[in-house]
């Protein structure tokens, strides 16, 4: 079980408030991401949850039990930190056991457990060494391995993969992902990585100076965004913004039409302009063209787009595509 | 920037550091060397100072005129007595003052710190009243009491240091596997915190070994360390200083002993935090 309900919830910090009044259903053996820019508040919530931070007013409940003042080591919920925080003191095994001890598990119990959790971690051939002899990605999953050891009410992640390099991250982003798969339980994925957002969650969660600015599958944020913030923050490249004369004509203060929505052509479109960088990405090739009408516009091509800096091209967007938006930033049905 | 000094200023350097050496351990140096000299070699002028006829028998009759060993033993109770119970208070307290401050933290630290800054005697008065009310005096639990608490500050400061230096998602790793605050200090901070404590422990005994003024004070025969058995020797009838100076260097035999076997680990704890 791990059903996580957040009721009008408040943090502040001395007089700054950092979470204005939040509201959050997280449903059982759901994958949830809280994403959003620095300091928008997606650790602080991911804190509160755990209870490592108390919450000015407002109530969690975790499983339906009110969990506002349970202490975090008493909450069932299993933690893995951006800084992996194992026990440096501690060989692989003994960190994997730590949780386990604590909870009063007899030593045959906590062994059985000890060697499932590094045969599914790939941490077989470690148990014996310290934190300090391992790769960033083993220690990941030593952390990893000493949150799912406890069988949690959910898993809490906070940035875990933001220390690893590029490619390894990729592999923990599928990782975590098939562990989520086979394991069911809920997981609550802290990241400023609209990416890792858009191919891990179930549902995520746009944060904006504390407040939620859009909750919803990755294709529902991308397909239908509610405001001009969530338009601009997922999606890569970012979907480019118009206004004036173009976005008037469509009855709305600003248009927003994202790279790939874009026709491409060296002959004739509705846009006309100058590419002044290209970027050739062998998948693909992101354009950045000055056009008159439009600005400057960021466009999605075949890889194999036979362009240069200063060339002319012309784009069309898919008229079906265009996001509207009013002057509050809103979007337009 | 990289500065690398001359060979010339080096040796310089080294030649002022080894004089400066010289003249802090003189004492010490003049101190052994008259303990194996006689009563008239020791006070003889010009005094001789390799070559006179060495003896023990100073050692021999300060063994035999009063009771090292009893001295020897209050002093080891004292001095490991008064650091254990200090880091029991001290452990605790530096954890909250690192990982849970107020913000009164750092005034707390200052007061704690300006207290070492008070002459011992301006407290004497009322110490010693409250140790004959309460039937502490001479007594070996009165002494760990009063030396623990003159050598908390430091004890505290040291391990406030450390603690810092401690990454707190650690801390918070473990309240998150499901470890209780015992727990957490018991089997998370306290272990991460080993050489930190072990300097803490090893400046703290030599701290309490060689305090002397409150030992003095506050004992007569039966609980007196080994302060009071050297100051026994300087008695009504004169200075004996060579069997005054047995008396010191057996004394001080077992903190410089230990002192020198520890040396690296208490370099380390003095200087610690003060280089990333």
């Amino acid at each position: 079980m791990g059903h996580i309900s957040l009721n009008q919830i408040t943090k502040t910090f001395g007089n700054v408030q950092v979470i204005p009044p939040l509201d959050l259903e997280i449903e059982d053996g759901e994958f949830i991401v809280f994403v959003g820019p620095s300091g928008c508040g997606k650790s602080t919530l991911l804190r509160l949850i755990a209870g490592l931070e108390d919450v000015t007013s407002g109530e969690i409940k975790i499983d339906g039990r009110d969990a506002t003042e349970t202490p975090p080591a008493k909450r069932g919920l299993a933690m893995v930190f951006q800084s992996y925080a194992l026990y440096p003191h501690m060989s692989v095994r003994k960190n994997i056991a730590f949780p386990l001890k604590m909870a009063g598990f007899d030593k045959a119990e906590i062994d059985r457990k000890i060697d499932d959790a590094a045969r599914v971690l790939n941490l077989t051939d470690y148990l014996d060494r310290r934190p300090g002899q391992l790769s960033g990605g083993q220690r990941q999953r030593v952390a990893i391995g000493r949150a799912i050891v406890r069988e949690p009410a959910a898993f809490l992640f906070d940035e875990p993969l933001s220390n690893l390099d590029a490619a390894l991250r990729v592999n923990m982003r599928l990782e975590i992902s098939e562990l989520h798969n086979k394991l069911e339980t809920t997981m609550i994925y802290v990241t400023h990585d609209q990416v890792e957002a858009m191919t891990m969650a179930d549902r995520i969660v746009v944060l904006r100076a504390g407040i939620i600015e859009q909750v919803g599958t990755p294709l529902e944020l991308y397909s239908k965004p509610r405001n001009l913030f969530v338009a601009g923050f997922i999606g890569s490249p970012k979907m480019n913004f118009i206004e004036g004369a173009v976005a008037e004509r469509r009855d709305a203060a600003k248009v927003g039409i994202r790279p790939e929505h874009m026709q491409l052509s060296l002959e004739e479109g509705r846009w006309e302009g100058t590419v002044s960088v290209s970027e050739h990405l062998g998948s693909d090739t992101f354009l950045h063209v000055e056009t008159e009408r439009a600005g400057m516009l960021t466009a999605r091509a075949d890889g194999e787009f036979p362009v240069r800096h200063g060339d002319r091209v012309f784009l069309t967007p898919q008229d079906d595509k265009i996001h509207r938006f009013d002057a509050e930033g809103m979007a337009l049905s | 920037m990289a500065h690398t000094p001359t060979k010339g200023r080096k040796l310089l350097f080294t030649l002022i550091a080894w004089t400066i050496g010289f003249l802090i351990f003189f004492p010490i140096l003049w101190t052994i060397l008259t303990s194996f000299k006689t009563e008239a070699e020791a006070i003889a002028s010009p005094p001789s100072f390799v070559f006179f006829d060495w003896t023990l028998d100073n050692y021999v009759e300060v063994q035999e005129r009063s009771a090292y060993f009893r001295h020897f033993w209050n002093s080891v109770v004292i001095s490991v007595g008064s650091t254990v119970l200090g880091l029991l208070v001290a452990i605790p307290a530096a954890w909250s003052m690192a990982f849970v401050p107020s913000k009164q933290t750092k005034n707390v630290l200052m007061w704690m710190l300006s207290t070492k800054m008070l002459p011992p005697v301006g407290v004497l008065i009322p110490i010693y009243l409250i140790f004959r009310d309460a039937g502490l005096l001479d007594t070996l639990t009165g002494l760990v009491i009063v030396v623990m608490l003159i050598n908390l500050p430091i004890i505290i400061w040291m391990l406030f240091t450390y603690f810092r230096e401690i990454p707190g998602e650690i801390l918070e790793a473990a309240r998150m596997d499901g470890a209780g605050l015992r727990s957490e200090i018991l089997y998370v901070l306290t272990p991460m915190a080993v050489p930190g404590i072990a300097s803490t422990l090893l400046l703290n005994i030599i701290l309490a070994w060689n305090e002397a003024f409150w030992t003095l004070n506050l004992t007569a025969a039966k609980s007196a360390p080994l302060t009071a058995f050297i100051a026994s020797y300087s008695s009504p009838e004169g200075l004996f200083y060579a069997k005054l100076s047995a008396a010191s260097t057996m004394a001080i035999a077992p903190i410089l002993i230990l002192g020198w076997f520890s040396q690296k680990q208490l370099v380390r704890g003095l200087t610690f935090g003060a280089v990333k």
